[in-house]
């Protein structure tokens, strides 16, 4: 057993209102550049939808992530044998037009115009070439349009449906979407780490930050086509690749990311969890089915005593471990089994884990009148909108059971929640529901307090970096004073 | 006096540079070592301007990197016409094939809005350097076949006597013109290559093949720095 601390995420989409504050955050600390223009680092999109860049679920088509070839794992797009070719021109490579163009207007038109009788508008142009564009798409240009024949309808998610379900979900009062914030997931086996031929990208030991070393990396972009989440970036202009750095100067003064303190839905959890590294690979190359529950029997009990001491043996300081045993990350992943990796089946075991939505009551017309189509005071599982098959196809990797069990405890827990504060429910009905989601009163309970009462402090619990314990801090502080931190420190000079 | 000028004190320069500007740039401006690829603007034409030109004159490249390095053995491989010929014509299909290359990214960076924002002048000058010394190259294995033998013969002694600091431009001196401009334009862009992208080749990645598939970090030393308890 080899254990490590990892710093995880939680979002609960159920909670997430589609408002985008948290790429807006993210982009004005870190992404208003030159070249960076294009880059969302964290980007929230509308499911069912094609998302950004453009279908980037489809690893038909982008290669990304990893894939078992004779029970053994290889990335799909750059193992080592392709160095070669793939080092001139990569394949798999996408490019800006995947994305989108970004651009701004040229607003001195709006003074400059001579007077006339029309409005004078200020044109799109380009912030790559400065010259006028006709827009074709943005980072959300599907924002909401679930229903639509050219966004939602492409949506590679909707390809292993039955075409029953499929025809069901954009019948018109059916219609119904939920959003999906995306970032980097800091994964545990990352297939950009993997594939980068000059080590430039790695991961950091104590807390498990993924990270680009702008100082090795050479434009090779087999990161790019590698990770199958599609969050690394490529700079156009100073030709380096950049990725969700999770705020760590942030996370080191114990405060949290900037998506995650903006969060107006408060959907966003973080804290650390341990997990046993010397098993990383055996659980990345599991059966598909199983990929979900293996991912899961990674993450290690933070109270169990032998784990303790491991933990302690391979130098994990104990307010480490304090914040691991207190992390909201581990209560909804280990202790309720409500958290689901995002397409566990790249293999990359992201560590960013999700809560699925439980959609709207269904609706529909009895004569003139709408009405609820169900029986029930909530919207049974098996009626909701959202089919669940298709939420396991995000969330389960085609498995229906975890996200079956995560979407019923929710439920129970609203029936227990109405039951007690609104008495509608009676005790029996209640106590059924708990007991078909797997769940206890006290349980029930707890679910409740950390998703809708959660303080500051519940949602966000940082271990501390332990700085001062830096190699460089003991080695020679002088030698690498004001060498730490985010930024250019030589200038961004094509030569 | 023309000849010490040429095929002594610039080699020498140029070797100067390439030494001291590529080690302290690796050194002091490493954020700036990158090859600043552009397939991200552009992917198809990206396909047919890089891959026959890197395919090209890496071929090229090694094939003077043998008569350098194996002028015997070159020589022995070249008593049979047969032989002789087969790498003549490689030699002379791989230039072409670099050419082309080279001509589909000038016109590339020419013709794409997008390309130009990312071309600056060193980048210019360093695409004409190369069209002139790939055009030369051909040239010279049209005009005065049977390079890889006289190349083993004459121009690599007096590569060895450049450096075994012994210059001997004898060896040179009674080469045909085109001979001499391809090899007076090869010591410039020597020169000038690490004030280039061109850096990126002296940092192609092959520890990749042995390392370790993940890359960890740690940032401090996890066996001493845990306060005993
Ligand atoms: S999500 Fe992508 S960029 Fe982030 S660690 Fe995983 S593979 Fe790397
Ligand atoms: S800020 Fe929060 S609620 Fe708003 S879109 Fe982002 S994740 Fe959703």
């Amino acid at each position: 057993m080899e254990v490590r601390s990892q710093i995880a995420m939680l979002f609960h989409m159920d909670k997430c209102i589609g408002c985008h504050t948290c790429s807006i955050a993210c982009k004005n600390i870190w992404t208003d550049r030159k070249g960076t223009e294009y880059m969302w680092w964290n980007n929230v999109e509308t499911k069912p939808g094609t998302g950004y860049p453009t279908r980037w679920e489809d690893q038909n088509n982008y290669n990304g992530g990893w894939e078992l070839k004779d029970g053994k794992l290889q990335l799909k797009s750059t193992s080592r044998g392709r160095i070669v070719p793939n080092i001139f021109h990569n394949p798999s490579m996408p490019t800006m037009d995947d994305y989108y163009e970004p651009w701004t207007y040229k607003y001195s038109e709006l003074f400059d115009a001579p007077e006339g009788d029309d409005q004078p508008t200020a044109r799109p142009i380009s912030m790559v070439t400065g010259e006028h564009i006709d827009i074709e798409a943005g980072p959300n240009w599907d924002d909401d349009f679930s229903g639509s024949p050219v966004y939602a309808e492409n949506d590679p998610n909707l390809d292993a449906l039955s075409a029953d379900v499929r025809q069901q979900m954009f019948e018109i009062q059916r219609v119904a979407f939920f959003y999906l914030p995306r970032m980097c997931n800091h994964c545990l086996n990352p297939a950009c780490v993997a594939s980068c031929p000059s080590g430039a990208l790695y991961k950091r030991g104590e807390d498990g930050i993924v990270l680009v070393n702008q100082k090795r990396c050479r434009a090779w972009r087999s990161c790019i086509a590698a990770c199958p989440y599609k969050k690394v970036y490529f700079n156009w202009s100073t030709g380096k690749s950049e990725k969700c750095i999770l705020c760590y100067p942030r996370l080191e003064t114990k405060q949290p990311p900037a998506c995650h303190h903006s969060c107006v839905g408060r959907i966003r959890y973080l804290g650390n969890v341990l997990y046993d590294a010397s098993r990383i690979e055996e659980v990345a190359s599991s059966p598909k089915e199983d990929l979900i529950m293996a991912q899961r029997s990674l993450i290690l009990d933070p109270n169990d005593p032998e784990v303790i001491k491991a933990a302690k043996e391979n130098g994990i300081p104990d307010d480490v471990i304090t914040s691991a045993q207190e992390s909201p990350v581990y209560k909804f992943v280990m202790e309720w089994g409500m958290g689901l990796p995002l397409h566990a089946e790249f293999r990359t075991m992201p560590m960013l884990f999700y809560v699925p939505p439980l959609s709207p009551v269904l609706s529909g017309s009895k004569g003139d009148i709408t009405s609820n189509d169900t029986d029930d005071l909530f919207n049974e599982i098996e009626k909701a909108r959202v089919p669940i098959q298709y939420l396991a196809e995000i969330l389960g990797a085609g498995s229906v059971a975890p996200v079956e069990y995560a979407l019923r405890k929710q439920y129970a827990v609203r029936m227990y929640r109405r039951h007690l504060t609104v008495g509608d429910v009676d005790s029996a009905t209640a106590e059924r529901a708990l007991f078909e989601a797997d769940c206890t009163r006290e349980q029930a309970e707890a679910i409740y307090r950390l998703t809708s009462l959660p303080k500051y402090e519940d949602r966000f619990v940082i271990p501390p970096t332990h700085r001062e314990q830096a190699i460089e801090m003991l080695k020679d502080p002088l030698e690498h004073k004001q060498g730490t931190g985010f930024g250019f420190i030589s200038p961004p000079m094509r030569v | 006096m023309l000849d010490t000028l040429f095929f002594v004190v610039l080699p020498y320069l140029s070797l100067l540079l390439f030494f001291l500007v590529g080690i302290s740039r690796y050194r002091k401006r490493p954020f700036s070592v990158t090859s600043l690829s552009s397939q991200f603007l552009e992917n198809r034409k990206h396909f047919w301007s890089t891959v026959p030109f890197h395919y090209g004159l890496i071929g090229v490249l090694t094939i003077h990197l043998a008569g350098l390095l194996i002028p015997d053995t070159i020589l022995a491989w070249n008593a049979s016409h047969a032989r002789l010929l087969f790498l003549e014509v490689t030699g002379l299909a791989l230039g072409i094939l670099a050419l082309v290359g080279l001509i589909n990214s000038i016109k590339r960076r020419l013709q794409l809005p997008r390309m130009k924002v990312v071309t600056n002048t060193s980048d210019w000058v360093l695409l004409v350097l190369l069209l002139i010394q790939i055009v030369l190259g051909i040239l010279v294995a049209i005009n005065h076949s049977w390079g890889s033998s006289w190349f083993a013969a004459s121009a690599s002694p007096w590569l060895w006597s450049l450096f075994t600091l012994s210059p001997d431009t004898a060896y040179v001196a009674t080469m045909p013109l085109l001979v001499k401009l391809h090899i007076i334009n090869a010591w410039i862009i020597i020169g000038y290559f690490p004030f280039t992208r061109l850096i990126h080749v002296l940092v192609v990645p092959n520890p990749y093949l042995w390392r370790k598939t993940q890359v960890v970090l740690w940032h401090r030393d996890r066996k001493t720095v845990r306060i005993k308890d």
